[in-house]
């Protein structure tokens, strides 16, 4: 599907072609592939209005294998598990240890990731990363066995080829021991995801080959002489000629777009939609995971607030908005209170509104809400780049006490020249109990200043942000002053106190790097195949501080340990397992290197990730 | 000889394609026929080509290069560069390489010095120094620009100059600036790969080359309708 001019998805009205998924199996595929699959198996059709069924238990048998699918009106195959893609839902319990088989039918190797599951290494799932694991060859079995030491939502998927992209992903939910400090009546998993009919070797061609192959709102002449009629050519060519000088769009949001994805919602397209049924009166959590190869979701709930009440499948103290981002691979926890009989949309617009993901939220399956416009594009600002002068909304101080939060709003003028220190010293003054984000404190950000490694200068770089500042209360690009309360990182503590209060011992810069034309993606500008691991001591308490030196959003996943996101709070810090670093942004969380053995660290766009990544070990 | 090349290339862009699994920097392929175009004439109508293609890693590629003029079933124009191509900034690459004119006759071979790529306000911009067996020195400058109408719809200014350090009865060219081609086309995206366009195409011929036009009777410049496909893949 090719969106129109105005980006507003249409649905498709030529009946022959509307989307649904038929999830056939193809069995005599699968079976001349010579790997013995059972034809009861590979026969299993899919439910669909529910999304994946759900398994429980202590023993679960996972199989890999081919699935012939059908989201967009041509059949293609797709990597599922036990037939079914989203891969089932787990639902495990807090306390047990859990022994699950990965068996692989399909012709390449596999392997699971249980991710933000806190496991040894040797049951992380990462071939050639996680400790004596080398992946699951095609024909061959592999079984984990973990104890669950939390609670909350999760997710799995694989960490082989690009498996992820064609259908290999799952939701986790794990119940707690104790109730937990919020009831609910019904929860449902809300899997957002994006598949595309062309194999992900050929997307990741085309970016190579013309980098802005998928994104079909540029900027056309209309749009400038509109904003010359507007501001005046003078002011437009100021506004232009820092993006012309760089080379770069302001409208480069998303790599790969709504022109190749249909986005998917528990595995239903949006012509489809998924439903979840309650009733008036009730409390519904709805776990939302993104488990996307690529695109990072704005999910809002027309007519309803939501508490958060998790991120990344940890409590936070409850927080009442009415829009949230949801990048690559995070989670959170949202409790929405219908209180008549009307049906809702969960509309996720993708970031660059080129398509959404939707379901309805309804008592009565025969109940249908509206679906919500999509917002205008969003265009990236001169503080996206990194270049100081941000002038975004969508903060309110009056949350928490974060009138000490990031050095952003005030004095916009020579912002450039300030280094962010001076900036919350400025702000600290408002308000004296707190010391300020970035005073070096733990709970509240780095205060040691930025600097570009040479390995950050050559071909390879397009860019170097130049006065990367914390933005934590940035909802980011395309969500500033939408009238929305937009949740924002400075709206996340911990409900429960520090897990580990230490001080850091030492910090660790890292600059996510790349050039964005030559589709070339690395960390303080080396690839990880040129790469050092990363050497954590055991036991210690260390600070990670992440520059993006890009235009792009990167969700950053460390495997196996916590990272304590620094939001401006000492006593209650969040922990995350993925952490989005806006473009132009630095972030700093806090990390107990409390597990040895390897570990993958990297950004979780799976077109990044292969660049974009470091082997962590914990010795 | 060309047709064994050409076996070669395109061998190897096969196995660039099926290699392109799960390595963060692949061996690709690229072709790009960014002209081939039909250009009305009073006689017969030449139909003109400009293709490129790479074969390589993010920083590392050998560029092949064709350009030609087919005009009465005959070839009239017809060159081709073999040039290694090394990113040295972020956008641009310096190739270096060898250029063979196969026509007209005789054929000629040059030794190549180039830059290609993308200046700010998003020029995009192939210079190359060319050396010729009798210390001939050619200098190229394309520039093209593109203008987004809509998504799909593109305007593309563009230009060429080329220069010489000698005469060259032979060839019909002088030293000195020799000719400019500046041509304007309008292209209709219908997928990122394929666009037909059609355009305007002016070439005037200068000093000495210009000179030596007139003395074979021939127009110094010339006004031509264009129409014709652009494709890469």
């Amino acid at each position: 599907m090719r969106y129109r001019e105005d980006n507003r998805y249409q649905p498709p009205v030529n009946p022959g072609r509307r989307r649904f998924v038929q999830g056939l199996a193809l069995g005599g595929a699968v079976a001349s592939l010579g790997l013995g699959a059972s034809s009861s198996l590979l026969a299993s059709t899919r439910k669909t209005m529910g999304g994946p069924e759900i398994l429980t238990g202590t023993f679960f048998d996972l199989i890999a294998s081919p699935l012939l699918v059908n989201f967009t009106g041509q059949e293609r195959f797709a990597t599922a598990v036990n037939g079914s893609v989203p891969a089932p839902t787990l639902r495990w319990k807090e306390g047990d240890t859990v022994t699950l088989k990965l068996t692989n039918q399909l012709a390449e190797d596999t392997s699971i990731h249980w991710h933000g599951i806190i496991l040894p290494s040797t049951m992380d799932g990462v071939p050639n990363i996680s400790t004596g694991f080398k992946g699951v060859k095609p024909g061959e079995s592999f079984q984990y066995q973990f104890k669950l030491a939390q609670s909350g939502t999760y997710w799995y998927h694989s960490h082989s080829g690009f498996q992820e992209q064609t259908g290999h992903y799952g939701a986790i939910v794990v119940d707690p021991i104790e109730s937990p400090p919020y009831s609910y009546d019904r929860d449902y998993v809300v899997l957002l995801s994006d598949w595309s009919d062309e194999n992900p070797n050929d997307i990741y061609a085309k970016l190579k080959k013309l980098s802005h192959y998928y994104n079909f709102r540029e900027r056309t002449l209309n749009d400038l002489t509109s904003e010359i009629k507007q501001k005046g050519v003078q002011q437009v060519w100021n506004e232009r000629s820092m993006w012309n000088e760089m080379r770069m769009s302001d409208r480069d949001i998303s790599d790969v777009t709504g022109y190749t994805y249909t986005f998917l919602m528990n595995g239903q397209t949006p012509a489809q939609g998924w439903t979840g049924l309650f009733k008036r009166g009730e409390k519904v959590l709805l776990r939302f995971i993104n488990s996307a190869a690529m695109t990072f979701f704005d999910v809002r709930i027309p007519g309803l607030k939501m508490t958060v009440v998790a991120a990344d499948g940890q409590y936070v103290q409850p927080v009442s908005i009415d829009e949230f981002r949801i990048g690559v691979a995070e989670t959170y926890d949202v409790i929405v209170e219908p209180k008549d009989d009307s049906a809702y949309s969960i509309f996720a617009q993708a970031i660059d509104r080129s398509g959404y993901a939707r379901g309805t939220l309804t008592p009565d399956s025969s109940l249908v809400a509206d679906v919500p416009a999509m917002d205008a594009g969003p265009i990236l600002t001169h503080g996206d780049m990194g270049m100081g002068h941000m002038n975004h909304g969508g903060m309110d101080h009056s949350q928490h006490n974060m009138n000490s939060a990031p050095a952003m709003d005030h004095s916009q003028h020579n912002m450039q020249t300030m280094p962010a220190i001076d900036h919350s010293q400025h702000n600290m003054a408002t308000n004296k109990p707190k010391p300020a984000i970035g005073s070096g404190k733990a709970g509240y950000g780095s205060s040691t200043p930025v600097s570009h490694a040479k390995t950050e200068y050559g071909p390879h770089i397009d860019m170097r942000a130049d006065d990367a500042q914390y933005r934590l209360d940035d909802p980011g690009v395309g969500l500033r002053n939408n009238g929305r309360k937009v949740l924002t990182y400075a709206d996340l503590f911990n409900l429960n106190t520090t897990h580990d209060p230490r001080e850091p011992e030492r910090e660790i810069q890292l600059h996510l790097t790349g050039n964005m034309s030559r589709y070339m993606w690395s960390v303080d500008g080396v690839k990880f195949s040129d790469a050092e691991p990363l050497l954590f001591k055991y036991g210690e308490r260390l600070r990670i501080t992440l520059i993006n030196d890009t235009m792009m959003n990167h969700p950053i996943h460390l495997h196996g340990m916590w990272s304590d996101l620094e939001t401006g709070d000492g006593q209650y810090i969040p922990r995350k397992h993925t952490v989005i670093v806006q473009p132009g942004a630095k972030i700093s969380y806090l990390v107990t290197a409390d597990a040895k053995g390897g570990w993958a660290y990297h950004c979780h766009l799976i077109y990044h990730m292969l660049g974009m990544f470091r082997e962590v070990i914990v010795s | 000889m060309n047709k064994c090349a050409l076996g070669i290339i395109l061998g190897l862009a096969v196995f660039g394609q099926a290699n392109a699994a799960m390595e963060d920097d692949p061996i690709l392929a690229k072709v790009m026929i960014n002209e081939l175009e039909v250009r009305a004439t009073d006689g017969p109508n030449p139909v003109i080509w400009d293709a490129q293609m790479w074969i390589g890693q993010d920083l590392n590629k050998l560029w092949l290069k064709t350009e030609g003029e087919y005009v009465d079933n005959e070839l009239e124009e017809a060159e081709f560069q073999a040039l290694y191509s090394r990113a040295i900034a972020p956008y641009w690459d310096v190739q270096v390489g060898w250029r063979h004119d196969f026509k007209p006759k005789p054929s000629r071979d040059w030794f190549v010095l180039g830059v290609e790529g993308l200046a700010p306000y998003y020029f995009e911009i192939d210079a190359s120094l060319f050396v010729g067996e009798s210390g001939q020195v050619s200098a190229s400058l394309e520039a093209e620009y593109e203008i987004m109408l809509t998504q799909q719809w593109v305007l593309s200014p563009e230009i060429a100059l080329t220069a010489y350090s000698k005469d060259d009865e032979e060839y019909e060219i002088g030293s000195g600036l020799s000719s400019m081609d500046l041509g304007i086309r309008l292209r209709y995206e219908v997928k990122r790969e394929f666009a037909p366009y059609i355009g305007v195409n002016w070439s005037k011929k200068f000093g000495q080359t210009a000179d030596i036009a007139r003395k074979h009777d021939e127009d110094t410049s010339d006004v031509q309708f264009v129409a014709g496909v652009r494709i890469w893949f």
